[in-house]
């Protein structure tokens, strides 16, 4: 186990390095950071020398090996845009972003696991009906178009909830959290929502298929057959035998909402991370992109690695297996 | 302090996806429902205005970048000799005057008992420290003392700039000029502007100290900038002087929630609203929208160097070389139809490279050719291309540029040149311009100085290669010898009603040779409460302090 783990840590390197590599070799692509940081009237001299400066004048291999020198000695370098350590950036912008994210999958599965079982449980009812014909929008929208009717409801028309923004923050250590104070909390609904009506109507769509699944299964009916009451089947028996991908969608929906917050964030001038590299994209701010694709990597690598561990926690079966193969 | 301005409009990869929020805050501000339930619960309080834009300012660092979103919040803070009233006249500011005793020397009389925001005094020492921090090869505000070689001392209140060559406008120059206390940044170990390549993170970039009407309070990068009335401002008494005691500059970057946060009532003022929404916010009861003239020209210019086009279907030959093609080009653009469907009636068409306001602008260099489909064509014909030919034209994804070369294709192709607009991303698209990787572009220019001869020398004068500062922005390699002699005298010419003379002949020149090919002035939408008074100023800064809360 401990060497299963060392190794998809030391896997996470190698997608580190590759996302870094690949990243670098495109950032020729995405515009040149000096024509952006000098003001249209400067000399070609200018220009020029800045480029020098910044170590631009370089191939993109050059550039590479400098990045990965230096991150190796926890130098990510001067965001080009912001003019601060990136580090220190996302250092700032990580709880904001995470906050968001994992709020958003306590919404996926607070809300859907429910819904999925109800949906399951009761097919034909009219209610089930209506949460999968809703689900379907829910799929099938924009997230940014789900903000911008949140934004156009509940800040515009009721004057409810913020607009944009995160709130007052307060700071522990490191981390600045909106769960705190009540403005913090306020901004946090719409972007949440926002963020977690893809996950909550994929998982409940999940949990349903995989409910009916099981509920055909021999075991389900031996159960009914020993006389256990409907709960202890449905939730003793059922549910805990769907959960496995249950898990693995949200570990990997979790990656993905931690690293597509971009466009929630960017509606909701949410100072997360996403909005960061948007803003850095745009900027072809290197240090920031090249140092939030590998973050990103690596967030990835560990859900998964996360994912796998607790397989062997919810199903027994291939502890069994591992113990009986002498390894993976 | 860039007029011409970059990130006036957002440069996105995502430009479907902004405009899809577009057409989702057509359907918000289309819906009138909102004013019922108009929510008081986000009203101002006291005299803050919470003011938002699309982009932060990079840094507080007032000799670091020379960015409009900086300049924006650094006008507040820092302070020149010199700087602007309402009608955006020359007034005195930190220099109570000033003489030319001769070309290579100004002496200024500074203000006496003036006070940076620490409490420390303003002296000549601050000024020469100031001088050489922006002479340095990290600033990007040297333009700001142009012909300047050093700053000397002659007393407590009065300093002398030397030139190394003299400046006619350095007046205006030195509107962009920053004075910074020199205990404060010796304090704190800023004497030098930031330095990326050492990685620095200077405590100037996240702190500021300057004399001017605003104090930075708080600074979160991306999030807001807090800013709060000097109340020791030396010109605290002046009579432009509105009642705001604080600010609160937020970035919001969606088009889509700015004005949505702005309908709420969550903030006070928005400095760029969407265009497609300016005129339902001008339907809104509870909105003002204040509209002004940018200092800027939108224009068209042509590769006249090449001896082939480099997008073009015309091979061995460039059609541009041909001044009749280039009139064609003139006659063929109906700048009143793009104003009116293109910029929604925001814009003000004209001839003149330089617009209305600037030293050296002259009614009759502003007229248009006019639309003349029929001459244009005949023209053509004249030049050798009866069918005419195709050609690549460049723009900036940014908007309204985008949509201003998609309008003009039609326009062209039918007089028959057949033009296939390009449009790139603005991180590419400078680059591809230093390259003169073009052959046909669309471009934006203000003169910072508010002076014809900046503009003049950036777009018309020979490019000088590596070397020289003329012709930098000069894509098209546009040449002619009399343009040359003509902004070589311009450029020493101490005599301003000579030198208007000079310019008005460089105006006309560059209108007969179709050198560069004006368009239209923008003009730029202020979004705000009703209870806020704005006074507009042609380079699209918001200066807070002539600003009122009803």
């Amino acid at each position: 186990m401990l060497a299963f783990i060392i190794r998809r840590l030391l896997q996470s390197i190698l997608v580190m390095l590759a996302v870094g590599f690949i990243a670098f070799s495109l950032f020729n692509f995405t515009g040149d950071p000096v024509s952006l940081m000098l003001p249209p009237e400067a000399t070609q001299a200018d220009r020029d020398e800045v480029r020098k400066t910044l170590g631009l004048d370089q191939p993109a291999y050059v550039q590479f090996s400098v990045f990965v020198k230096n991150a190796l000695q926890g130098n990510f370098g001067i965001s080009l845009r912001l003019g601060r350590p990136v580090s220190q950036l996302l250092v700032e912008r990580l709880p904001a972003t995470l906050e968001l994210a994992m709020t958003a999958a306590v919404l996926g599965l607070m809300i859907g696991i429910p819904m999925g079982i109800f949906t399951a449980l009761k097919r034909d009812s009219w209610t089930s009906k209506i949460f999968l014909t809703g689900s379907l929008i829910g799929v099938s929208l924009p997230n940014f178009l789900i903000g911008i009717f949140l934004i156009l409801i509940f800040a515009v028309w009721l004057g409810w909830l913020p607009s944009f923004g995160r709130g007052d923050v307060t700071q522990l250590g490191y981390w600045s959290t909106g769960f705190l104070t009540e403005s913090g909390l306020k901004a946090l609904v719409l972007p949440a929502i926002t963020l977690g009506f893809y996950p909550v109507t994929l998982i409940m769509r999940l949990v349903r298929a995989e409910m009916l699944e099981v509920l055909r299964t021999d075991y389900i009916k031996f159960a009914r057959a020993r006389g256990l009451t409907n709960n202890a089947v449905h939730f003793g028996h059922a549910l805990k035998n769907t959960l496995v991908p249950v898990i693995t969608i949200t570990g990997l929906q979790l990656g993905g909402l931690i690293a597509f917050a971009i466009i929630t964030e960017t509606v909701f001038q949410w100072p997360g991370m996403g909005l960061l590299f948007i803003q850095a994209v745009q900027f072809a701010d290197i240090p920031v992109m090249a140092a939030y694709l590998c973050l990103i990597g690596f967030i990835f690598v560990s859900i998964n690695l996360l994912v796998d561990v607790l397989y062997y926690v919810v199903d027994p079966r291939l502890r069994v297996d591992r113990a009986t193969s002498g390894g993976h | 302090m860039t007029i011409k301005h970059l990130f006036l409009q957002p440069p996105t990869i995502a430009a479907g996806v902004i405009s899809a929020w577009c057409l989702a805050i057509g359907v918000m501000v289309a819906l009138p429902a909102f004013l019922a339930f108009a929510n008081p619960a986000f009203a101002a309080s006291g005299k803050t205005l919470r003011y938002a834009s699309q982009d932060d300012p990079q840094t507080l660092d007032p000799h670091s970048v020379n960015l409009l979103p900086t300049n924006r919040v650094i006008s507040q803070v820092y302070e020149s000799f010199v700087s602007r009233d309402k009608d955006f006249k020359i007034v005195p500011s930190l220099a109570l005057s000033w003489s030319n005793p001769d070309a290579k020397t100004w002496r200024f009389k500074l203000r006496p008992n003036v006070k940076f925001h620490d409490g420390s005094p303003f002296t000549a020492d601050d000024i020469v420290f100031s001088v050489e921090r922006t002479l340095n090869p990290l600033s990007q505000l040297k333009s700001s003392l142009e012909g300047v070689a050093s700053a000397r001392k002659i007393d407590e209140l009065t300093v002398e700039l030397i030139m190394k060559e003299p400046n006619p406008v350095l007046i205006n120059h030195l509107f962009h000029f920053r004075v910074m206390s020199k205990i404060w940044a010796t304090k704190n170990a800023a004497l030098t502007p930031q330095n990326f390549k050492a990685n620095e993170d200077t405590f100037a970039s996240r702190n500021a100290n300057g004399t001017g009407p605003f104090m930075v309070k708080l600074r979160q990068p991306d999030v807001k900038t807090v800013l709060v009335a000097n109340a020791n401002w030396w010109n605290s008494a002046s009579n432009e002087k509105g009642n705001v005691t604080e600010v609160e500059m937020l970035p919001i970057k969606s088009n889509a929630t700015r004005v949505a946060a702005l309908l709420s009532g969550e903030v006070d003022f928005v400095l760029d609203p969407p265009q497609q929404d300016v005129a339902r916010l001008k339907a809104n009861a509870g909105i003002r929208v204040a509209e002004g003239t940018d200092a800027r020209i939108q224009y068209f210019a042509f590769d006249q160097f090449r001896d082939e086009l480099l997008y073009s279907n015309v091979k061995g030959k460039n059609p541009f070389k041909d001044v009749r093609v280039r009139q064609a080009v003139a006659y063929a653009i109906d700048a009143e139809a793009i104003r009116q469907v293109v910029m929604r009636g925001l814009a003000k068409p004209t001839g003149s490279i330089i617009p209305a306001g600037t030293q050296g602008y002259a009614t009759d260099a502003a007229k248009r050719l006019g639309v003349d489909r029929e001459k244009a064509r005949a023209l053509l014909t004249e030049a050798g291309y009866p069918t005419g030919f195709s050609v690549t034209l460049d723009c900036g994804n940014n908007q309204p540029p985008a949509d201003i070369c998609q309008a003009v294709a039609p326009m062209l192709t039918q007089v028959g040149i057949r033009v296939t607009p390009n449009i790139v991303p603005l991180a590419n698209y400078f680059p591809k311009l230093q390259r003169f990787d073009t052959s046909f572009y669309l471009l934006s220019w203000g003169s910072i100085t508010f002076d014809a001869f900046y503009t003049l020398q950036a777009l018309l004068a020979t490019h000088a290669g590596d070397q020289g500062a003329g012709g930098d922005s000069n894509y098209g390699r546009y040449t002619n010898p009399k343009m040359d002699a003509l902004l070589t005298k311009i450029k020493v010419e101490m005599d301003m009603k000579k030198r208007d003379l000079l310019i008005h002949e460089a105006l006309l020149l560059n209108n007969s040779d179709v050198a560069t090919l004006p368009l239209h002035q923008p003009v730029i939408p202020w979004a705000m409460r009703k209870n806020i008074e704005a006074v507009f100023a042609p380079n699209n800064i918001a200066y807070f302090y002539r600003f009122n809360i009803n």
